[in-house]
């Protein structure tokens, strides 16, 4: 089966549709689908559901896509680098599901593994655990958290080969890998894809059955916070 | 004289030992990694890496490596990386020994505030809820009390709270104290600082 698409463009035909329930890979900047969001702005697909563990930046990430308006929901950990992502969150127009970052990496684990819910400690005692099951296990409270079962996942990797085996690179690795699994279908967009045979098949970080489209291209790869320290501090 | 921030840091330092697995927050708990020393302390970085290695020179920056606080950094070799859900299962699983993090309130039982003031801009809890409910240790470094001279040692946390019960010591400008039975010990006081300093500038209970 052909998994490699000429585009972006291409790879999203026919998997996505207004409404749908996406989880996205990255973390902050680093690792991000960057070139299928902009597919997905440019397909003018609305009402979208992010699993993601950010929103963004106002001009790149899943911000581009607030900017259109085409996002009615986030589920996330941490939004908070993201000027128009406020606006529309304070002013009603955007739905906020925060998660504990290891909830939400685990929510997305647990769906691409078929587990519909586990029992965990973070959040117990908290706004988090508001309405949800609590449940005792050797003396210790734990809440029930959901899987997520997302219609569709957007990753971004280092290397594929053609039957969609993943190679990451240092910690753009991320949430690529749960929000891989957990997607019906997976679209994944890596800098390089190499001839079959080329990956060592000790060291694939997603095997190829979790990834049913690639597309190759060149990343921008924003840097966030560039820090830095002066040769003569070593 | 009260401790500053780099004190503060040095001191949450002698917390560590040797062999330890740490996960340090941001602000002061960062300068800790400074005052390690000759111990061998692996730092998390729960955006998947073991193994943090200090800032890159310019010029070196690699997008594809940074922290939690989303600043370039650069591996050591000893580091290894690996996915989110492993990040938080090392975390959950109690793998790491200890976290050290900054606050906006502590309480006397050990509960911790600090990812939301209501009415303000909320950016979210990160990975504080899970880092504070999983880790062996949680170590809060922050000042006493706050800009306005209000304690934020309190008898019951009166902001939304990111632990309940997580509290296991409490490092500030003025000395060291421990979450115990029925209230806060004083483990130690800060060059200068009396234990009348201490108790006028907590409010929670301290017991002997």
């Amino acid at each position: 089966m052909k998994k490699i698409y000429a585009n972006a463009e291409e790879a999203l035909d026919g998997v996505i549709s207004d409404g749908m329930l996406i989880a996205a890979g990255g973390f902050g900047l680093c690792g991000i689908p960057e070139m299928l969001l902009e597919a997905i702005k440019a397909s003018g697909a609305k009402d979208l559901t992010f699993a993601s563990n950010n929103a963004g930046v106002d001009d790149f990430g899943i911000g581009i896509l607030l900017q259109t308006k085409q996002v009615k929901k986030m589920i996330s950990s941490y939004v908070g680098e993201n000027a128009e992502f406020m606006r529309q969150y304070l002013s009603g127009e955007l739905e906020l599901e925060f998660n504990p970052q290891g909830t939400l990496a685990e929510r997305m684990r647990a769906g691409g593994a078929g587990i519909p819910g586990f029992y965990t400690k973070t959040g117990v005692g908290t706004v988090i655990a508001d309405g949800k099951e609590h449940k005792d296990f050797n003396g210790e409270t734990y809440i029930m958290e959901e899987g997520i079962f997302a219609d569709l996942a957007i990753v971004k990797a280092w290397k594929a080969d053609d039957t969609g085996n993943l190679v990451f690179r240092k910690t753009a690795r991320n949430f690529n890998v749960p929000a891989a699994t957990c997607g019906k279908i997976c679209v994944a967009e890596v800098e390089e894809i190499v001839p079959r045979g080329s990956l060592d098949p000790d060291s694939i970080h997603l095997p190829g059955i979790y990834v049913h489209r690639i597309i190759q291209g060149s990343h921008e790869k924003r840097i966030e916070q560039r820090t830095t320290r002066k040769k003569e501090d070593a | 004289m009260p401790w500053d921030r780099n004190q503060m840091a040095a001191r949450a330092a002698e917390e560590l030992e040797d062999g330890m697995y740490v996960n340090l927050g941001i602000g002061i708990p960062t300068l800790v990694a400074n005052y390690v020393g000759d111990k061998d302390i692996t730092l998390q970085s729960e955006n998947g890496m073991l193994g943090m290695g200090p800032f890159p020179f310019e010029g070196e920056e690699d997008a594809d490596l940074i922290n939690a606080g989303k600043q370039t950094i650069t591996e050591l070799s000893r580091t290894s990386y690996f996915d989110s859900a492993t990040s938080f299962a090392m975390i959950r699983g109690g793998k790491i020994a200890a976290a050290i993090l900054g606050a906006m309130e502590v309480d006397e039982k050990g509960d911790l505030a600090n990812w939301m003031i209501p009415g303000k801009l909320v950016k979210g809890m990160g990975g504080a809820m899970d880092l504070v409910a999983g880790v062996g240790r949680v170590i809060v470094v922050m000042d006493h009390t706050n800009k306005h001279g209000d304690s934020k040692v309190l008898k019951e946390c009166t902001l939304p709270l990111t632990g309940q019960g997580v509290v296991d010591r409490i490092i500030t400008n003025l000395g060291v104290l421990d979450v115990v039975e029925g209230g806060l010990k004083i483990v130690e006081l800060a060059d200068g600082v009396s234990d009348a300093d201490m108790r006028a500038a907590t409010q929670a209970t301290i017991v002997d």
